[in-house]
């Protein structure tokens, strides 16, 4: 806990407005959206309210030695925003304009407090999109989405956040303000800083100002869905529409637990005996070519013994949208705890990796089920179980251990687009090994050398 | 949990203790999709003020990590419309109305009322004293509010306004004037007509029956150009909402009770209300609230299915006679939060109004965000109120209406105030009025 002298300094420093000390508030920025991890208050909540601030914040802090956790809206899946060492909470929650809507150059710049469904609003007039979109769209943040490199439903055809963000202003550890990249398509100028700080989940400094990519709004598009009896020609469905080399922008999959805790759920008529469902939208700028396309995928769902539906107005699109939405609330709705994996694997590997899940959640005794984006090879294996039943809750470790274990062996990776956070730590070394957990920590200490920044996330410390 | 039959009738509900509500709390996973939806949340911008640490909050009480006496704990619990936006965006369908009203009887039951509430709630008690308190309101209204001109609406004068302001009774405060003669007095207990095709009993309210009485009376007038009978009870009595909201359990208890005793007298297949929190108590609450109660639970759960929104027994039970006379406005509609979310009404003003020849319906941008009206929250909280009012202002503005029409007098109340400060002084009207306006002139 600090000291009674450092919270008034602190106080002092950003102003009674921007600082929250309470032990009630300190409380509601103990956790984010993860499922069973612990839960720890910070000593001190402070909601900067530009840039400048975070600065004097961050040297502030850097002088007492106290952690910084930066945050957006707390929306992420891996415990990247619990403050595990306590310390200091910096809230993006005010920090939250657009600042440059620029359709010449097709770039946004705006504070990383900025809503992403707040930005596709403000950038729809002009006819354009930020095309990254995750669940959790209408909260989440660009700050917080560009520190976890989150994906979404897009991902396949348009790419995660790291595809979109074209510049940054960075507070780093030591208080320096460094700011790269910009409205210029080509920069080569140096390393590539951008990529560095995407997905750096808050670790080797804090984005305070962001520029984004974004795209012309597809003016056609057509959604349809596959019903399979079997997951193997689901599974082949997903390989065969990209062999006819057609990319959608969302090639969707639900298992046969997630079609029927849907359909008990929502109640919209899915196909209850099939054991997948493919949710398929083709998008373009030209009615000829999303048309063609369409076609192409009618063509491939008909080979692998698909049940085809075609949604032919709006309304229809959205009954089907509406399933694949529901998916992660119905399942939710089993039990009180929901573990939300993202192991993905290449998208050759998905039909092998369902098979996987469905049977760890069987060797496990578990309620387990999978949906996720079969196109990008990003699957969210859901696993619903009782917070009160400790010995389902071991046994839940146990099967998310085996689902990252059998990822990796297929050539997969730990996380799609939720990052590792607090709650894939302990499996890193199995994907980077440990000359690759070496190279991450002398990134970490060359900019952070006293972690004081996001500990206790993603980089595991030498043991001192 | 609510779900409840007479043979399994529970000792207690959420209402008498917080613990009944944690299996309701295990359901919310912390995903934060009520944050784009919570009005205090768009206006706040911190953790504590949106439903999702609400949540947590009341969790932490339970567990004992927080103690109900905290003063942060008392201001989070009262920092909520209730407006349920966020019970409509949660995945998982957390019903987070029953853990604000659980948490808040929790809180009286610890700490008490606080003085200034215990005396204006022990008036709903009484309903004759309490009539006779807002008639001298009436009367005396016009030494601290200065009437509109143009207007039933008034305003504060300026030595008041002065000393108001920080609560919002500044010299730009608009409200309705208190009637003299409330509805109730204006006209008989049975309303008869000459062929009735059936009997239904209208509860007023209070806000109908001391503030917008010409709007109660619309409502009576359109029933009966329908061949409705209808029946107003003069024994009925607040409908409870505002101490229920407070966590005075013991208050509402009492005055559904009462309520239920006189609707039960008046023989009436249907109970119409035309405000969204009266007729929410009805459908809702007074069944949660009186599921212990071996007498009036099951009488509170008949009535529940009894009762219909003015708009939905006009377009569902019976189907209205279209109006024929002309009204040439362009009109635009405000979703309130109880009629919408408790209710569910929605589609049927708008296809009454549609129904009136001559009116043109726009509507806004977003009709079912929270106006800021919140019962008592926008004198406790005016400041965010009112920021949430203006962001309604502005919606209303961008549809070029003249009218905005409402089926609830609370959100009247603040649409009222909001458009004069905010908007282009729109009319603001209960839907029904514009409807028994249409039946008017067709006579002329």
């Amino acid at each position: 806990m600090l000291d009674k002298e450092i919270m008034e300094k602190l106080a002092a420093l950003v102003g009674q407005d921007n600082i929250l000390t309470g032990k009630m508030d300190r409380l509601t920025y103990s956790y984010d959206a993860t499922a069973d991890l612990p839960r720890q208050m910070p000593d001190v909540v402070v909601l900067p309210t530009d840039s400048n601030m975070v600065q004097a914040i961050v040297r502030f802090a850097r002088k007492h030695r106290i952690p910084i956790y930066p945050r957006g809206a707390g929306t992420n899946l891996s415990g990247g925003t619990v403050p595990i060492k306590q310390g200091i909470v910096l809230s993006f929650q005010k920090m939250n304009r657009i600042l440059d809507v620029d359709p010449a150059n097709l770039t946004a710049v705006v504070q990383p407090g900025v809503v992403i469904g707040a930005l596709n609003a403000a950038v729809a007039p002009h006819g354009l999109i930020y095309p990254p979109d995750p669940g959790t769209v209408a909260t989440a943040t660009m700050g917080g989405s560009a520190a976890e490199n989150s994906g979404g439903l897009r991902g396949l055809k348009y790419g995660v956040t790291k595809n979109y963000i074209m510049g940054m202003e960075v507070v780093l550890a030591n208080g320096d303000k460094v700011r790269f990249g910009g409205k210029t398509v080509k920069n080569v100028t140096a390393y590539d800083f951008a990529t560095l700080f995407i997905g750096s989940e808050g670790t080797l400094g804090i984005i305070t100002e962001l520029t984004a990519k974004l795209i012309p709004a597809p003016r056609f598009r057509r959604t349809m869905t596959g019903a399979f009896s079997t997951l193997a020609d689901a599974g082949n469905a997903v390989a065969g529409i990209i062999a006819a080399q057609v990319i959608p922008a969302t090639l969707e999959i639900m298992d046969r637990m997630t079609i029927q805790t849907v359909e008990n759920f929502a109640h919209i008529g899915l196909p209850t005996e099939a054991e997948a469902l493919l949710l398929i939208e083709v998008d373009g700028m030209s009615a000829d070519l999303v048309q063609a396309e369409t076609e192409a995928v009618i063509q491939v769902v008909r080979d692998n013994h698909g049940d085809l539906c075609t949604a032919e107005t709006d309304q229809e699109r959205d009954q089907l949208w509406t399933a694949r939405r529901n998916a992660l609330p119905a399942l939710a709705s089993l039990n009180n705890t929901v573990i939300l994996e993202d192991a993905t694997v290449p998208r050759s590997r998905i039909t092998d990796m369902l098979v996987a899940c469905e049977q760890i959640g069987k060797k496990y005794n578990l309620a387990l089920g999978t949906f996720g984006h079969a196109g990008d090879g990003n699957l969210h294996p859901t696993i619903l179980c009782d917070k009160h039943n400790k010995d389902e809750m071991a046994r839940m470790h146990q099967a998310v251990d085996e689902i990252f274990q059998v990822a990796l062996e297929f050539g997969g990776t730990l996380s799609g687009e939720h990052g590792i956070g607090m709650a894939k730590m302990r499996y890193l070394g199995n994907e980077l090994g440990e000359s690759g957990l070496n190279l991450i920590r002398t990134i970490k200490e060359s900019l952070d050398p006293d972690y004081l920044l996001n500990p206790g996330k993603m980089v595991p410390a030498h043991e001192v | 949990m609510t779900e409840t039959t007479t043979a399994t009738r529970p000792n207690k509900t959420y209402h008498d203790e917080l613990a009944i509500i944690r299996a309701e709390l295990d359901k919310c996973m912390k995903c934060g999709n009520c944050m784009a939806v919570c009005p205090v949340y768009g206006v706040e911008r911190k953790e504590a003020a949106v439903t999702r640490s609400k949540v947590a909050v009341a969790q932490a009480v339970l567990d004992g990590d927080l103690e109900l006496d905290d003063p942060e704990v008392y201001e989070m619990a009262f920092n909520c419309l209730v407006c349920k936006s966020c019970m409509i965006n949660c995945p998982t369908k957390v019903n987070f109305d029953r853990i604000m009203l659980a948490l808040r009887a929790a809180l009286v039951r610890k700490n008490g009322l606080p003085w200034l509430k215990k005396m204006i709630f022990s008036t709903l008690r009484h309903p004759k004293l309490f009539d006779a308190g807002m008639r001298l309101g009436a009367t005396m209204q016009s030494l601290v509010f200065r009437s509109e001109k143009e207007s039933r609406a008034i305003s504060p004068r300026s030595p008041f306004a002065l000393a108001g302001g920080a609560i919002g009774f500044d010299a730009e405060r608009k409200l309705p004037g208190l009637n003299s003669t409330p509805l109730r007095e204006q006209v008989p207990e049975v309303v008869r007509v000459t062929n009735p095709v059936a009997s239904v009993a209208f509860f007023t309210g209070d806000s109908l029956n001391y503030f917008y009485p010409e709007a109660g009376r619309d409502l009576i007038e359109v029933l009966t150009a329908n061949n409705i009978e209808v029946h107003i009870p003069k024994g009925q009595n607040c409908c409870g909402v505002p101490v229920l909201v407070h966590g005075d359990i013991d208050t509402v208890r009492t005055l559904a009770r009462n309520n239920i005793d006189i609707f039960e007298a008046t023989g009436c297949d249907y109970l119409i209300t035309g405000c969204g929190s009266c007729g929410g108590a009805w459908q809702h609450d007074y069944s949660e609230l009186l599921a212990n109660d071996p007498v009036y639970g099951p009488k509170a759960e008949k009535w529940a299915k009894q009762t219909y929104d003015i708009s939905t027994f006009l377009t569902r039970i019976i189907r209205l006679r279209a109006p024929q006379g002309r009204i040439d406005k362009v009109v635009t509609y405000h979703d309130s939060c109880h009629l919408k979310k408790s209710m569910g009404v929605a589609v049927e003003p708008r296809e009454i109004l549609r129904l009136i020849p001559g009116v043109t319906f726009r509507e806004m941008s977003a009709p079912d965000t929270c106006c800021g009206s919140g019962g008592s929250y926008v004198l406790t909280h005016f400041q965010t109120a009112s920021t949430i009012g203006r962001k309604k202002a502005e919606d209303i503005d961008r549809t070029g209406a003249e009218t905005v029409s409402v089926g609830c007098p609370a959100c009247m109340m603040q649409l009222l105030d909001n458009v004069h400060r905010f908007g282009a002084y729109q009319e603001v009207t209960h839907f029904i009025s514009l409807l028994a306006e249409s039946y008017r002139r067709e006579k002329n």
